[in-house]
């Protein structure tokens, strides 16, 4: 299912079915917004989220995303 | 749900799709995907042509005229879409082994024709499909498996064979900069010749198994601190550059397209002339 987080005009979503846990997206955010959970990426932080888009830009799965639904 | 981008270009029903938990192929796919939708190419004047391996399952989850070969044949297929549509756009993906071992003849004289087709090798430095059978491009020293004790062979610099073969255009980048990799696609897909993109990439089920190279993360941040644009590459010394390659734009000229050169010459039967 499609998670969708908003804080403020941010949003970003979770496709949890694609997602397969690699950690990539968690890794290279710059400001440590995310975090798996039971293998699965959560947007923990959305507040310190700058909107660089580097987790979309490398998630080999597609299945987090700057924007909602 | 997906995002905008992915409902437009993608088959939505086909994902997730097979490769492994931080396999590069999914986001060396999207650079693609990204390059396109920069130039705003319509869907249905794009072919995107492969071979086999897990890279060259990428056109199967694409929504544009998507065309899944044989071993080695991409190209070969590819050159026959282009002389019979000359306005398509043509992309090629395809994997190291598919690309330089059983296909390498192929890419030579696609090269050497300069041909208008776009060619985006997904470098894992492995045969990952098949178990990681080591590829003309697995550094000598490290281990596949039918290399367990160290591939003697010399590896393939694809860029520097491509070079010599006469592509037009010739670029390298990495799953890690994929934003740098999207304008090198881009531009090879505008340059009007036979372009060539060698996508770094990391297989982390089997090179990275097989050599001890971590996660698919540690794979990752290897290839971000391995990579070295051309400009700075060239102040390193011999001892500097072990275990790091160069990254950048490599060649952009231009020559006769061989599609050209066709209608050209039908042009002047039509003419009447000899
Ligand atoms: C004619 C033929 N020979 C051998 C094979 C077996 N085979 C399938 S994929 C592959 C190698 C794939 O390696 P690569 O092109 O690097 O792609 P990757 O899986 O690493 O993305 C081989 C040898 C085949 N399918 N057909
Ligand atoms: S957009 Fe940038 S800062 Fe925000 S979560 Fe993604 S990687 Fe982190
Ligand atoms: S990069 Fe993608 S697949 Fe990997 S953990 Fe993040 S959202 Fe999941
Ligand atoms: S075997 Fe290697 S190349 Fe194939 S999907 Fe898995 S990680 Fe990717
Ligand atoms: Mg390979």
């Amino acid at each position: 299912m499609a998670t969708t987080t908003t804080v403020g005009l941010k949003s970003h979503t979770v496709e949890d079915k694609w997602c397969k846990g690699c950690g990539i997206c968690v890794a290279f955010c710059p400001k440590n917004v995310l975090e798996l959970e039971n293998e699965i990426v959560v947007v923990k932080r959305l507040e310190d989220c700058i909107q660089c888009g580097q987790c979309e830009l490398r998630c080999p799965d597609f299945a987090i995303w700057l924007g909602g639904k | 749900m997906a995002s905008t981008l992915v409902k437009k270009y993608f088959r939505e029903d086909t994902l997730p799709h097979i490769w492994c938990p931080g396999c590069g192929n999914g986001i060396v796919t999207r650079a693609i995907v990204k390059a396109i939708d920069s130039l705003g190419l319509d869907k249905d004047d794009v072919c995107i042509v492969s071979g086999i391996g897990c890279s060259s399952r990428a056109p199967g989850y694409l929504d544009f005229n998507t065309l899944h070969t044989t071993h080695g044949r991409a190209l070969a297929f590819a050159t026959g879409v282009k002389m019979a549509n000359p306005k398509l756009n043509v992309i090629v993906v395809t994997g190291d082994g598919d690309s330089s071992a059983i296909g390498g003849n192929h890419l030579i004289h696609a090269c050497r024709r300069n041909i208008d087709i776009t060619t985006i090798v997904f470098n894992n430095n492995i045969y990952g499909m098949t178990g990681g059978q080591y590829s003309p491009t697995t550094p000598t020293g490290d281990k596949g498996t039918t290399a367990p004790y160290g591939n003697l062979d010399a590896n393939f610099d694809l860029c520097e064979l491509t070079k010599g073969a006469g592509a037009s255009y010739i670029a390298r980048g990495t799953a890690y900069a994929a934003k740098q990799l999207e304008k090198y696609i881009a531009d090879g897909i505008k340059n009007k010749g036979f372009s060539f993109i060698e996508a770094i990439t990391a297989c982390p089920t089997y090179y990275g198994r097989k050599n001890k190279k971590g996660s698919a993360v540690d794979m990752l941040q290897t290839v971000k601190e391995s990579a070295v644009m051309d400009k700075a590459w060239d102040k390193l010394t011999e001892e500097q550059k072990e275990g790091k390659f160069k990254i950048g734009k490599f060649h952009d000229v231009k020559k006769p397209e061989y599609t050209e050169q066709y209608g050209k010459l039908i042009e002047s039967f039509n003419k009447g002339e000899d």
